[in-house]
């Protein structure tokens, strides 16, 4: 102990007092990039609508409010995800009551199962839910229509009940899983006392159990809300052709039928003005009502709740669900495998149809198919990346650095969580199409930048929840055991935070190689990206090898949240 | 080994000054306790000789070296000041096994890998977690994490340690031998020590001298553990060391008597010398105060209850509730008192202050 193993203090002259530290270096790097991703494509939003040739002038803005289509496609919007959020919470709320707190067998099952909607890309099931239901080609109509001699269809698909009902099976899980979370961690002896205080099983649920989940139920109502209010897919694939708009395929019919000129680009960042406007009422909403109520009673630890006994209700309820999960995830599913398979759209679903051509044709032959694949990993994998280890910068310096701004940083980061995907698409084509003299319209490059600031948000929550695991007084022992500020990040902090980081990773190249909300305004010719080459391809009337090229997605989106599982679970067993 | 001394130091977070002109020096060699209530800055003093913090103003010496100083614009971060630091949480990393935890300050520091392995097993075997060395934390028990900081810190400084309520997570029994344990390594090594804690009986134990900290951080009183139990200086001080009686007596005719409207008590101990005035409080721990049947200062026996090696009473003395307390042994020998009883109260001297300040910690 006594050897020389000390260095002396002697350093004085590189008076550290006077040096920019690590911390400051991080901080302004962290405000650059999250300006110029974030808030600069919502400044270039509202400094194009309201000048024009650098002079004020609102009247484009007023022209656009008041235009009638406008206002249908906002008030399509408005009740599309109004319903959408009454009938996800309802559904989400059955489920998950009966599967957290019932004694209905398979639950480890049912939960999976449950959860699946939540990774499957809406638009292909909108597509799905198309070759099923619609009015004359719908394989069920012609069914139906079959069996009964008529001609009259079962049920239009094509229409704004359809877009409810396809919304509503892939939203339903935001209030399924905050709820079933909530009842499994909820303390079981709150409604134990309750039932030991006379109550009655049907009051305890009424009394207790739910003002207790009130708060989660509505913190996944408000998700819905948000995340419909902004939702591209399902209205542009079940919507165009029956002209119902709602204000995002609005904008992106606009922009579209300019084909990308500056006019319309303009009229779309007004409409993109105007749905801001709607989300952010819906988050002043949610403020308000998750102010109302807040209980710290559901704990973090894991419980054994009370189960209700079913009885003679555990059989049907059993089929009940899975009759609900075969609906909603079987069936779509495998009507796109199928018609993957079928030598033509509109063939029976017989085996002497079927051909491997349209696998073949869009994994070998199709350019567009493979350039799309291939961009979308790319993409995907660049995106995930970048974000990833940006997005614990960021996190970094609001958690652990905590200088003055920060604020400004979080409000930034957090920002794209509630700005819609076709509206952050707008913005990015108004800063990087020439406005600053770089012009990156149509190429890789601004679909990446776009895809970056989409999804910041979730990597900079992710990495704040693993970095607030990580106690200060690590990183300080480190620098007093002789570790640069920066050495101890090395050795420290990040080993610690890098499962955390890796799950980041997944939450961000899933989501990103589903998209098609922001890469349908942003994809030039050579720049397709999996969900861009599958609109395309259905567009052009080619259901068959667009149902290959989803069945394809459907396949890697599978394999990537496999690997997600494999990752967490492991960090779950350590 | 270093001496430290801050010299008028002030640190604030945002609007709130923490610590004021704040000055001490501690001994080469000495372990030292700040004790104090919290928060009362005492662990800001710690992060500020650490280098965690910047202090807006003053300056901070370790040694001859002047690590800290914003109007010379000196500021030696962390890891150059050759401080060990002992956090109350223990930070001992949880991805590296114990032996890794305690070879890293030598890895930073740069010595050869056959002469670190030596003294990597010399601390293990000096806090006796020598059989522990390819464990990982989450495999210990708290006092072992605790041991394995503390090798830590040995091997990363013989200079200084700083120790920030080491012990407060412990219990009991464990917090004893930590203590004891601390001390032990401190005389071998001969390291200077700073020990933050708002628990006097450890700081009482452990330190060589010890200061008292108030709620603003200011100093009250500063000397040897003995020193400080015997005379504080003030009513808080007096508080903050142990339990603690006040009663309040007023001087009439140049006697002493307690306050108290209904009854005329005399109180039968000489006047203190240096008050000058008339009400003030007579102050006297539980355990100095012996019980008898014979006395001038009468009361009668409310409460007895027994707390395993001692004994404690409440004793009703005209409106005041005193609290006594006898060892379990002298109780044996002298025999217990009953409730109800009327008993005689012998001081040993009371001391006298102006005030009582409240000291909650």
């Amino acid at each position: 102990m006594r050897a020389k193993v000390v260095r002396p203090i002697s350093d004085l002259a590189r008076k550290d007092g006077l040096k920019i530290d690590t911390g400051q270096i991080l901080m302004i790097i962290s405000a650059v990039i999250l300006f110029i991703t974030v808030a600069l494509p919502m400044v270039m939003i509202i400094y194009n609508v309201f000048f024009y040739k650098g002079t004020f002038d609102w009247r484009l803005f007023a022209e656009i409010l008041t235009h009638p289509d406008n206002l249908m496609a906002m008030w399509n919007t408005i009740k599309i995800a109004f319903l959408v959020t009454v009938f996800g919470t309802i559904t989400g709320l059955f489920f998950a009551w009966l599967i957290a707190r019932s004694d209905i067998p398979l639950k480890g099952l049912m939960k999976s199962l449950f959860t699946i909607p939540y990774m499957f890309p809406p638009f292909i099931g909108a597509m799905a839910w198309g070759l099923l239901l619609a009015p004359r080609s719908g394989y069920i109509n012609k069914l139906y229509m079959a069996l009964t001699g008529g001609n009259q269809p079962l049920f239009n698909i094509n229409s704004v009940a359809g877009i409810i009902f396809v919304e509503l099976c892939y939203y339903f899980p935001f209030v399924f899983i905050q709820v079933a979370s909530a009842l499994e961690r909820m303390d079981p002896t709150l409604e134990e006392s309750a039932r030991i205080a006379g109550a009655g099983q049907l009051t305890v649920i009424r009394k207790i159990t739910l003002p207790l989940v009130v708060p989660a139920i509505a913190a996944g109502a408000m998700l819905i809300l948000i995340s419909t209010l902004s939702h591209f897919g399902v209205p542009a694939i079940l919507g165009f052709s029956n002209n119902i708009f709602t204000l995002p395929t609005k904008i992106y019919e606009l922009i579209y039928k300019s084909a990308g000129s500056f006019e319309g680009i303009r009229q779309g960042a007004s409409l993109s003005i105007l749905l801001v406007l709607v989300v952010v009422l819906a988050l002043a909403l949610q403020r308000r009502i998750l102010r109302a109520g807040r209980y710290d009673i559901i704990r973090g630890k894991s419980m054994r709740p009370m189960l209700i006994k079913l009885r003679h209700f555990k059989i049907p309820m059993l089929l009940v669900c899975l009759l609900f999960i075969a609906v909603i995830v079987l069936l779509p599913l495998v009507i796109i495998f199928l018609v993957g398979f079928l030598k033509a759209y509109g063939l029976p679903l017989k085996l002497e149809y079927m051909t491997v051509k349209n696998y073949q044709h869009v994994l070998f032959i199709s350019k567009m198919a493979r350039d799309a694949m291939k961009n979308s990993v790319v993409l995907s994998i660049s995106a995930a990346i970048i974000t990833m280890f940006v997005g614990t910068m960021i996190a970094y310096v609001i958690v652990k650095i905590n200088p003055k701004g920060k604020g400004i940083l979080e409000v930034l980061g957090l920002l794209p969580y509630s700005i819609p995907g076709i509206v952050l698409a707008v913005g990015v084509i108004l800063t990087w199409s020439g406005s600053f003299k770089i012009n990156l319209y149509n190429t890789f490059w601004i679909i990446l930048i776009a895809y970056i600031a989409r999804y910041m948000a979730f990597s900079l929550k992710s990495a704040s929840a693993s970095l607030e695991q990580v106690h200060n007084s690590l990183e300080e022992a480190a620098r007093s055991c002789g570790a640069s500020h920066f050495e101890s990040l090395l050795d420290i902090t990040l080993p610690l935070i890098r499962p955390g980081m890796i799950a980041g990773f997944f939450l961000i190249f899933l989501p990103a190689m589903r998209e098609l909300t922001t890469s349908i305004l942003l994809y030039g010719p050579f720049t397709r990206t999996l969900g861009v080459a599958i609109y395309a391809i259905k567009e052009e009337g080619n259901m068959v090898q667009a149902s290959a090229l989803s069945g394809i997605a459907i396949l890697i989106i599978i394999l990537g949240e496999m690997a997600l599982r494999l990752v967490t679970r492991e960090r779950r067993g350590k | 080994m270093a001496d430290i001394k801050l010299e008028n130091i002030t640190v604030a977070y945002g609007e709130k000054t923490v610590i004021d002109d704040f000055s001490l020096q501690v001994r080469d060699g000495e372990c030292f306790a700040i004790l104090g209530p919290s928060p009362c800055g005492k662990t800001t003093v710690l992060r500020a000789i650490a280098g965690f913090v910047k202090p807006q103003r003053g300056e901070v010496w370790i040694g001859s070296n002047l690590v800290s100083s914003k109007e010379k614009r000196i500021f030696i971060p962390p890891e150059k000041r050759n401080v060990a630091v002992v956090f109350q949480d223990y930070a001992v990393w949880p991805h590296m096994t114990v032996e890794e935890n305690v070879y890293y300050p030598l890895k930073k520091r740069k010595v050869s890998k056959g002469e670190s392995k030596k003294l990597v097993q010399e601390a293990l075997t000096q806090v006796r977690m020598d059989g522990y060395a390819k464990r990982l934390p989450y495999q210990l028990s708290g006092g072992q994490q605790q041991r394995v900081a503390l090798a830590r810190s040995l091997v990363a400084s013989n200079d200084l340690i700083l120790l920030d309520e080491p012990l407060c997570n412990l219990d009991a029994n464990l917090r004893e031998e930590m203590r004891f344990e601390i001390k032990r390594l401190q005389e071998k090594t001969g390291v200077t020590i700073i020990y933050v804690s708002h628990d006097q009986d450890v700081a009482l134990s452990i330190a060589n001298r010890m200061a008292v900290l108030d709620r603003h951080g200011r100093i009250r009183q500063l000397g040897e553990p003995e020193e400080l139990f015997k005379n504080p200086v003030d009513s808080y001080v007096y508080r903050f060391l142990g339990l603690s009686n006040f009663i309040p007596v007023e001087l009439v005719e140049g006697k002493l008597y307690v306050q108290d409207e209904t009854e005329r008590i005399p109180f039968p101990y000489p006047p203190p010398l240096h008050l000058n005035r008339k009400a003030f409080f007579a102050a006297c721990r539980p355990m100095n105060i012996r019980l008898s049947r014979e006395g001038n200062l009468k009361g009668r026996l409310k409460r007895v209850i027994f707390l395993g090696n001692i004994y404690e009473y409440r004793v009703q003395l005209g409106k005041y509730e005193i609290r006594v307390q006898q060892d379990a042994f002298s109780a044996s020998r002298n025999g217990v008192f009953k409730e109800g009883e009327i008993c005689a109260l012998t001081l040993k001297d009371p001391r006298y202050y102006e005030d009582v300040e409240e000291v909650s910690s």
